[in-house]
């Protein structure tokens, strides 16, 4: 019973060094995620991933597995915990779904799904934000960013151009774009980077491309976002 | 300082400043410089061969939540103020990198206290789980608001008697927004970890304060101190603002009052951070003590609307020229 731990009283085998999450993804459990893609640092902040280790809310995106750990994810009480996080970030932005290019691939959207979302809960805070349409391939609908940072690391870290960042605080913490201009198409910001591809909402959008795949025909219509448990890669829309 | 430098074996001290306290600067920055013309800063402290340590001032931006070490390293270090995700802990990966002590001013007086009079005589005041003394900043409704330094044990009613409180003190604030409110049933209890555990503040709301509105306060505060990382103390501390202002228009319901309550617990066990945790602190004591300031203000037991339903009607009234009694509602939704 070396490295080994217990994910809703299952026996999970982990790999030392190796996250809750990760160890979980590896055994082919469901951990739900906004914020983690195996590929960049992590971060810890959507919070989506909380569990409870021996009675305890931990992240298991930050979390390390430990020998003997006794670890509940699927409880009513975590998935209740789920829905209020993801109905947060539903009222924080603008999302109207059935106009958004992402509908059907957005990991938002598939977690209000997973999680039985019927309603916003809270009421909306409808802020004002900006579409920048400015760069010739790629277009960021700020209304739909939800703060992941998975496109500021990507682009720090793999693209090595750091065109992305977090500014502000509180409600006031928003992305900004490291440009003359503030906009997208006065960066050194391509289509190729890797930060053009991370984004798990509508909000980093690839022009020209969009409705290739039909609405009702995506990723998250055909199958719930659990069902993903093995493969972390985001899936292909296009 | 020093002496802690000179335990730990670090070289190096910062003194972290918040922007609020900028006329502090010139002072401290006087007292540092005589430290090391009197050689009790820099290169071999005291003669003592191989004791080298120095103090730099560092000024924050101000912010709230870089009162936690490891939002207050990553200040220092010249990023934004925002918790680390931990472990590693700060004595192992901290201020670059590098194993790092972070303590409060008076922890390191103490230290200082300590190894001039020794352990023991320390150990003699106070109580028994909770040794020495502890500053207590007094501030609010009374005739001598202040620093004072007191035994541990000490009780809130004693404070209050010292620094000229009124007889009839609604309530105490102990520990800051995130700390917790204590009603005058409670004045026995003492300041200790025992009991009443604080970081210092103390702020007394006296017999004309409306409890209500010391909450409204705490969590319009708490919305502008949250850094923004984590979703439900972003999200959740805005949300507790709005609801508070709800109420306050005199829109609220029972309904709002508990999800008040179910938000404070939410943000307790979400976040990312002790701001988060403790966020929903302030106005869930003010509703479980304090109900009635609540109370009088809520419209309807069950449930009220956060707009005016008769006010939205306008534009459909205006579209369809109708301005009829039956194009308006009875009563005031
Ligand atoms: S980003 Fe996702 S949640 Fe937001 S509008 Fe688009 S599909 Fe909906
Ligand atoms: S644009 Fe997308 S990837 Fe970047 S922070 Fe916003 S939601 Fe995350
Ligand atoms: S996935 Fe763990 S906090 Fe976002």
């Amino acid at each position: 019973m070396d490295n080994e731990f217990t994910i809703d009283e299952q026996p999970v085998p982990f790999v030392p060094g190796q996250t809750i999450l990760e160890a979980a993804k590896a055994a082919g459990y469901y951990i739900p995620h906004l914020c983690f893609q195996p590929d960049f640092k992590r971060h810890g902040g959507c919070k989506l991933c909380t569990v409870l280790v021996n009675g305890r809310t931990q992240t298991a995106c930050t979390h390390k597995a430990a020998v003997g750990q006794e670890v509940d994810v699927n409880t009513p009480e975590l998935n209740a915990m789920r829905r209020s996080l993801v109905q947060m970030l539903f009222i924080e932005g603008n999302h109207f779904c059935p106009a958004c290019e992402k509908s059907g691939a957005c990991q938002l959207q598939a977690l209000g799904y997973e999680y039985e979302m019927m309603s916003p809960h809270f009421v909306e805070l409808y802020p004002h934000r900006e579409v920048d349409a400015t760069h010739p391939d790629v277009m960021i609908d700020f209304n739909r960013c939800i703060l992941c940072e998975l496109c500021v690391r990507a682009s720090r870290d793999v693209d090595h151009k750091e065109i992305f960042a977090v500014a502000g605080r509180g409600l006031d913490a928003k992305l900004i774009i490291n440009s003359p201009t503030g906009k997208l198409g006065d960066s050194a910001f391509a289509v190729a980077d890797r930060a053009a591809q991370v984004c798990p909402v509508g909000a980093i959008v690839i022009k020209r491309v969009g409705f290739a795949t039909a609405i009702g025909d995506r990723p998250y219509d055909r199958e719930p976002i659990s069902a993903e448990a093995e493969s972390c890669e985001l899936p292909e829309v296009r | 300082m020093a002496i802690a430098g000179y335990v730990v074996g670090a070289t190096k001290g910062f003194i972290y400043l918040r922007g609020e306290y900028k006329h502090l600067q010139e002072p401290l920055q006087r007292d540092i410089d005589t430290m090391r013309a009197s050689g009790r800063l820099g290169t071999s402290i005291r003669g003592a061969p191989g004791f080298d340590f120095d103090v730099e001032i560092h000024m924050g931006a101000g912010g709230y939540v870089c009162g936690e070490g490891t939002a207050q390293v990553e200040s220092l270090e010249g990023k934004p103020g925002r918790p680390r995700v931990r472990p590693p802990s700060m004595v192992s990966v901290g201020y670059l990198g590098k194993p790092t002590v972070v303590d409060n001013v008076e922890t390191l007086a103490h230290c200082t206290e300590i190894a001039v009079d020794g352990g023991a005589s320390f150990a003699k005041r106070g109580t028994k789980t909770s040794t020495g003394t502890k500053l207590v900043s007094v501030s609010g409704d009374c005739e001598r608001p202040g620093v004072y330094e007191y035994q541990f044990g000490v009780t809130i009613g004693r404070i209050l008697q010292d620094c000229g409180a009124p007889a009839a003190v609604t309530a105490v604030q102990i520990g800051g927004a995130s700390g917790v409110l204590v009603t005058p049933d409670e004045f026995s209890r003492r300041i200790a970890f025992e009991d009443i555990s604080t970081a210092g503040a103390f702020m007394i709301f006296g017999p004309d304060r409306d409890i209500f509105e010391v909450a409204r306060n705490f969590a319009h505060f708490f919305a502008h101190e949250s850094c923004g990382f984590c979703t439900p103390c972003r999200v959740g501390t805005a949300i507790q603002r709005n609801i508070m202002e709800k109420i306050a228009e005199g829109r609220g319901s029972n309904y709002e009052v508990n999800d008040l309550k179910r938000l404070a617990e939410f943000m307790k066990r979400t976040s990312h951070c002790g701001l988060g945790e403790t966020a929903g602190n302030a106005v869930r004591d003010a509703l479980n003590k304090f109900r009635p300031a609540f109370e009088r203000r809520l419209r309807a037991r069950d449930f009220a609307p956060a707009i005016s339903l008769e006010a939205a009607l306008e534009p459909a009234r205006r579209i369809t020229a109708r301005d009829d009694a039956d194009a308006h509602l009875d009563v005031e939704g």
